[in-house]
């Protein structure tokens, strides 16, 4: 369950974060605050969370009605996370790369939700030409690295992607999200010694939604606490509260600030919680329907963004205005993606390498 | 009775080295420990140290003697009773090392079975596309394959190097010598041993715009990374719709090396070869190992590029001539003739040309096709021969099963059934794991003879 751990530190001078058992003799970040973000800005969170939970919910109705097949992951209840980092990040200098849990990353990244979904559809226009699915979506022109199937195999590539922007000098930094589950595979670990040796402008983003398809957190990592996981390799790591997009986007801050110090890789552990099942065959059978109603009532991530707004005096109006806004551009990425075409046959036999020999 | 002192084996694969120096003259007394003399092997220069105390009598082999053979005495040393060595037997200087020193009932050294793998047949055969009085310097493979990263690494930023050992201690086996030196840490990175990981961040670096070579201190251990280099780099161009590539070098050596073992003695060349979005290239000699890195590291998709230790320290032509640099995908013949196809690749190349000199002693005319490249396989050089010669024998240092023999057999089969006078047979080392007993491992891989068996079977001479 997600329990929003943050501390919530005096404004007046912020203390640098130390878990309990650290060295307290090392530099470590200072202790995040959460994000003064203007009314636009907040608009725009709200904007793109909408947009997020519409679209997944669009896309599990579509598998439902068989437009789309295989393993489909939806990020419902996690918007806040991708949303509130990659607001943080400079597009087109920044890099990002995740797990299979991937079109919110995506959409934060402004892709254009058509060729999403048509990549969900497995259609000529899909972001990979309909040939990668759920899965396997990339976007090099905006620095998105995917999209990989297998659990952790995007951390190491996220450090090679870290250790890109290190080598060329272009001052960029790489968020490499992973879940709760990969945080337990052995490569995490030979990346993380690497990327500190080395001093890679990595953030590590543990997207720890508390279960690891069925298993808990609890079942399966002896150390639970996941943002004390880089300490044995001097990475700091930072527990934050992965449900309010303003905590989200105040600790990428600090951790940006960090990195960009020269300091190496940073560790952020983002608590959240995923309201659907693992993928869209999983029944969820592992946890009670009062756990997850407990989570959408009292931590909900766009609810609360609502909050801040209507604090800033945003109308309800306004808000269903967006909500409406939103409405039409899922039910015509939905459209587009049923309505196109498959790919050539021709297309199966391209890609398969770049060079001709 | 005293002690001879004999050239030792440094490494599992040295079979002679220099006698660089000597540390001890004739009288000296000498302690268990103490250094004798310095001996340069193709990779190192090593210290060798006394065992046994006593006094040097007499040094044999006098310093600076190249191509000493190990095992030859190179000292006598007078035990500690004072009576020296000198009535047995001398090793002729210049005569190879035989060993009639030994008594004939000691012990003999246990040669290694890849010990006949190791020929010193070259290609009969220039490369048809280089003009004229082009000029061959004698190059290492190993010092071709550094050649070839250099040149690559001055020619284009984006190239660098990772791997154990790859830096500081100039390569496990020196491919890597004298790169940290001129391109810097930044460019020449040693990584903890962890290949998992750092086949990811170079397949992530490759991904994010760089050149990675990244160097395997052999390929047994790139199983630890395989699912980078099939599932990250392989996939990625495909499943991105030929959006994001994957420039990745990954080499380093394959195949059996001397008396090591089963976990330190495989071919993953029919492995990898399987994988679509793949290159996958395996030279013979030092000009196909310079110019076929050389055009890997250029190339936009991932390449296995997989080396053999055994052949490392052998010495070649290779044209003296700016970029060398040659097609990925072409066989080539490497000695004509017209009664039997003998296909290899990698150290089979060699087995298979000797077999070839000794076939032509009976007559029989055999060409010899170097696939150089596995994946993509140049079947029309094998199909084009296959037309002249009308019978086809499959040498291979690996196992039988799903081998490249086996696709060669089957591409035969489909395409040139009507070109076979024979079936297609395959030499291939036996289906098991790589034993260390000297006897089973020579029991177990290839060999010329076996070669030779097998086109007298083709050509029904048997």
């Amino acid at each position: 369950m997600a329990k929003p751990t943050t501390p919530r530190p005096s404004r007046a001078k912020p203390k640098p974060a130390i878990p309990a058992g650290a060295d307290h003799n090392r530099p470590r970040p200072d202790a995040p605050v959460d994000y003064k973000a203007s009314k636009e800005e907040l608009l725009e969170f709200y904007r793109q969370m909408v947009l997020i939970r519409r679209f997944e919910e669009k896309a599990g109705q579509l598998y439902g009605l068989g437009f789309i097949g295989g393993f489909c992951h939806l990020y419902i209840g996690q918007e806040a996370v991708a949303v509130g980092i990659q607001s943080a990040l400079e597009p087109g200098k920044d890099s990002v790369i995740t797990g299979y849990r991937d079109h919110g990353h995506m959409l934060a990244y402004g892709i254009d939700p058509k060729l999403i979904m048509a990549e969900l559809t497995g259609r000529e226009a899909g972001i990979s030409k309909g040939k990668g699915g759920s899965m396997h979506m990339f976007s090099v022109d905006h620095k998105f690295y995917g999209g990989h199937g297998i659990v952790g195999a995007q951390v190491s590539l996220g450090a090679g992607l870290g250790f890109a922007h290190k080598y060329r000098g272009d001052g960029g930094v790489c968020v490499a999200y992973f879940g709760d589950g990969a945080a337990n595979q052995g490569q995490v670990y030979e990346s993380f010694n690497m990327a500190e040796l080395w001093k890679l402008p990595i953030i590590f983003v543990i997207e720890n939604n508390q279960y690891a398809m069925g298993t808990s957190v609890n079942r399966s990592s002896a150390e639970d606490q996941l943002y004390r996981r880089g300490e044995s390799f001097r990475i700091p790591g930072l527990q934050v509260n992965g449900m309010d997009v303003l905590a989200v986007r105040g600790a990428t801050e600090e951790a940006l600030k960090w990195v960009k110090d020269g300091n190496g890789p940073i560790l952020l552990e983002m608590k959240t919680y995923r309201y659907r099942g693992h993928s869209m065959s999983d029944p969820a059978k592992y946890r009670s329907r009062e756990e997850v109603q407990e989570v959408r009532e009292k931590s909900d991530p766009i609810e609360g963004a609502k909050k801040h707004l209507e604090a800033a005096g945003i109308s309800e109006e306004e808000l269903k205005k967006i909500d409406q806004d939103i409405r039409k551009i899922v039910s015509d990425a939905a459209d587009f993606a049923e309505s196109s075409p498959e790919p050539d046959l021709d297309e199966l036999y391209t890609d398969v390498l770049v060079e001709q020999y | 009775m005293g002690i001879e002192i004999k050239m030792p084996a440094l490494s599992p694969t040295m079979e002679e080295g220099t006698l660089a120096k000597w540390l001890v003259k004739e009288g000296d007394e000498v302690r268990s420990g103490d250094i004798l003399a310095e001996i340069e092997t193709d990779k190192a220069t090593m210290e060798f140290e006394a065992v046994d105390e006593g006094t040097i009598g007499k040094i044999v082999v006098p310093e600076g003697t190249e191509g000493v053979k190990v095992g030859t005495v190179i000292a006598e040393m007078a035990g500690e009773d004072g009576e020296s060595a000198e009535t047995a037997p001398k090793a002729e200087e210049s005569a190879p090392p035989a060993r009639p020193e030994a008594a004939p009932d000691a012990p003999k050294k246990a040669e290694s079975g890849t010990a006949k793998l190791a020929t010193q047949a070259k290609a009969t055969i220039a490369d048809p596309d280089l003009p004229q009085g082009t000029e061959y310097l004698k190059t290492t493979v190993r010092e071709a394959l550094r050649d070839a990263m250099a040149e690559e690494m001055r020619a284009d930023e984006r190239v660098f190097v990772m791997g154990e050992e790859v830096a500081e201690y100039q390569g496990a086996y020196k491919v890597t010598q004298g790169l940290l030196e001129e391109f810097g840490d930044k460019r020449v990175i040693d990584t903890p041993i962890t290949e998992y990981g750092f086949a990811g961040i170079g397949a992530g670096a490759a991904m994010g715009g760089l050149k990675p070579i990244v160097e395997f201190m052999t390929f047994n251990f790139a199983m630890q990374a395989i699912d980078h280099i099939i599932n990250s780099a392989a996939k990625t161009n495909y499943m991105s719709g030929g959006q994001m590539r994957c420039p990745i070098v990954f080499r380093g050596p394959n195949g059996a090396a001397s008396r090591v073992g089963a976990q330190h003695s495989q071919n993953y060349g029919p492995w990898y070869a399987s994988v679509p979005g793949l290159i996958v290239i395996a030279p013979y000699d030092a000009a196909d190992a310079k110019g076929l890195l050389k055009a890997a590291i250029r190339s936009d998709d991932p390449v296995v590029f997989l080396e053999n230790e055994l052949v490392y320290g052998r010495s070649f032509d290779v044209p003296k001539v700016d970029d060398y640099v040659l097609p990925i995908g072409k066989a080539r013949i490497v000695r004509e003739g017209k009664d039997v196809t003998l296909v290899s690749y990698s150290i089979g190349v060699g087995v298979a040309l000797e077999a070839a000199e000794a076939l032509a002693g009976e007559g029989i005319e055999a060409e010899v096709v170097d696939l150089r490249t596995l994946r993509p396989l140049d079947t029309a050089t094998v199909l084009e021969s296959l037309k002249k010669t009308n019978r086809l024998v499959v040498v291979e240092e690996g196992w039988p099963t799903c081998s490249i023999a086996s696709e060669i057999a089957a591409v035969v089969m489909e395409q040139g059934f009507d070109d076979l006078d024979a079936p297609v047979l395959r030499v291939t080392n036996e289906d098991v794991p790589l034993p260390y007993a000297a006897n089973l491992e020579k029991a177990a891989l290839i060999d010329a003879g076996r070669v030779v068996q097998a086109v007298r079977k083709v050509c029904y001479k048997s």
